[in-house]
């Protein structure tokens, strides 16, 4: 299943946040949506993902889901959006509660995603009592459950330390190794795009226009490898070189306002 | 480089002191047994001034003759006659109003529609005192119990609606951006998302609305009852039996406590996540 920004572009009020951006997420593919702050890239996953209506153009889907995929877009939210009453494991049997599938299924799937994030011996705690990290995987655990097609993310690290986010980065190379799952991965960390992404989109200042599409010239299973760090580097420094003026009057702009 | 040497070489022959703790005070917690030791002394130096005649037992009897009069009320029966009406007044007109409250709550919580129209008519009528619309009751209702239970309801309503409404509002939307990305229909949403998301406030309002029909039935009973907590106190107040009045503001008390302890256990057991 192919997920298609269509020209889209976006209003709040007076205020243009995106201008007429198109590009195609092809099934499996990752792409990362990089930009100065404010740029909209948030707005753009939200409206990606059904959570907001653009003021012009369509996110359309392409293709068939695959046959167990119970919610094809998938949102790992900045901010975990746990449910603080509920345990680990209610909150990712949350949005499987209105399937039609039986308690036994859904412990299955449960039992599953919470093995995956390594999450199975907290199943019973409250967020509350995780650190941020931990919380972060319930939401991607929870997201993994519903057997997504395409994940939407929009910064998921960014409220986490270094360390943690480390470790997190690599659950999600590892996650989406094989080819089964897309993303959408929305960050300003461009290290986080150039580990992750198939493709980075690169977005102007607000409005948000497309820059720039650049295409990562090596294999995730490659990027780990001592020789790839300089090629990433390389075009870190590329993608940095574009956004940096841009990132600075934003910056000024945000401090002004 | 030496010259550090030779400071620090100085510095280490000079004798220490500590450093002084600034950090003490301004932490909002009490001590566990100060309020009924600072409660026992106050009645002891009441008890003790009425003992000595320096206090007119007519004007403040002492806590000795109040617990008396409550023991007397209890053996002949008088206090659960009285305590049983006014009861039953709070219970219906509570559950009443509260029911009431919470489906309004929720109603301008989740609608647009009933929010324009509900907090209007809200807030043109909350400010109204709701015993000054009792004989307007008694008008439309009759002499009987029902004037008084529905006083005791409307006011527990518009608090109860208000904290519902308010809690509503305060569940973070990104709770309910996850749950609708997640295509959970309105009516789980509202189940699993809002109800314990808004729960923390609307137990809040309960804690107010006990208070309010405790504030209205007293009043209610003193305006037209001949059984009840507030008939009994007014009719003590006019024959002058203080000791039986003040038996009867005691008893308001301690149901006040009890009510106030049993939201508490609510809280304590629907609220242990926060």
């Amino acid at each position: 299943m192919d997920l298609i920004a269509s020209h889209i572009t976006h209003r709040f009020g007076d205020l243009a946040v995106l201008d007429d951006v198109s590009f195609t997420v092809g099934a499996g593919e990752v792409v990362a949506i990089v930009g100065p702050s404010g740029c909209g890239k948030s707005t753009l996953l939200s409206i990606l993902g059904g959570l907001l209506q653009p003021t012009s153009g369509a996110p359309e889907l392409r293709g068939a889901p695959p046959a167990d995929s119970l919610n094809p877009l998938t949102f790992v939210f900045q901010d975990f959006a746990l449910l603080p009453w509920a345990t680990v494991e209610e909150n990712v049997e949350f949005p499987l509660l209105h399937t039609r599938l039986s308690a036994a299924q859904r412990r299955a799937l449960v039992d599953d995603a919470l093995r995956r994030t390594g999450l199975t011996d907290f199943r019973a705690t409250y967020p509350k009592q995780l650190s941020g990290g931990m919380r972060q995987r319930v939401g991607i655990s929870r997201a993994l459950a519903v057997k997504p097609a395409i994940l939407l993310m929009d910064e998921p690290l960014s409220a986490l330390d270094s360390q943690t986010r480390e470790l997190l980065m690599e659950d999600f190379v590892r996650l989406l190794a094989d080819g089964g799952m897309g993303a959408v991965y929305v960050t300003h960390n461009l290290e986080e795009a150039a580990r992750l992404a198939d493709r980075i989109v690169v977005l102007s200042r607000r409005p948000g226009r497309i820059r720039e599409v650049m295409t990562v010239p090596m294999t995730r299973a490659a990027r780990g490898e001592a020789s790839a760090r300089e090629k990433l580097l390389a075009l870190q420094n590329q993608i940095w070189s574009l956004i940096r003026n841009e990132a600075i009057d934003a910056e000024r702009e945000v401090q002004h306002a | 480089m030496l010259d550090r040497a030779a400071t620090e070489a100085v510095a280490k022959n000079e004798a220490t002191r500590p450093v002084r703790f600034r950090g003490a005070g301004f932490v909002p917690a009490s001590s566990r047994y100060g309020g009924w030791i600072a409660l026992a002394l106050v009645i002891a130096i009441w008890q003790a001034a009425g003992s000595a005649g320096l206090v007119n037992a007519l004007f403040l009897p002492t806590p000795a003759a109040i617990v008396r009069a409550i023991y007397q009320l209890a053996v002949s029966g008088a206090l659960w006659q009285h305590l049983s009406a006014s009861l039953l007044r709070i219970g219906v007109g509570w559950l009443l109003g509260t029911a009431a409250g919470v489906v309004v709550g929720f109603a301008i919580g989740l609608s647009r529609l009933a929010r324009s129209v509900g907090i209007t008519f809200i807030s043109a009528l909350f400010p109204i005192p709701k015993i000054a619309l009792l004989p307007l009751l008694i008008l439309w209702l009759g002499i009987g119990e029902e004037p008084k239970i529905a006083t005791i309801a409307l006011g527990v309503f518009f608090s109860t609606a208000i904290s519902v409404y308010s809690g509503v509002d305060a569940v973070p939307r990104n709770l309910i951006r996850m749950a609708q990305s997640f295509n959970v229909p309105f009516a789980t949403i509202v189940r699993k998302v809002i109800w314990p998301g808004a729960l923390p406030a609307i137990l809040a309002g309960f804690r107010i609305t006990a208070s309010v029909a405790l504030l209205l039935v007293v009043s209610a009973e003193m305006i037209g009852a001949q059984y009840g907590i507030g008939a009994f106190v007014l009719q003590a107040g006019n024959l002058m039996q203080t000791d039986q009045l003040l038996a009867g503001v005691v008893i308001l008390s301690v149901f006040g406590l009890v009510v106030g302890k049993v939201i508490g256990w609510l809280e304590t057991r629907l609220l242990h996540w926060r």
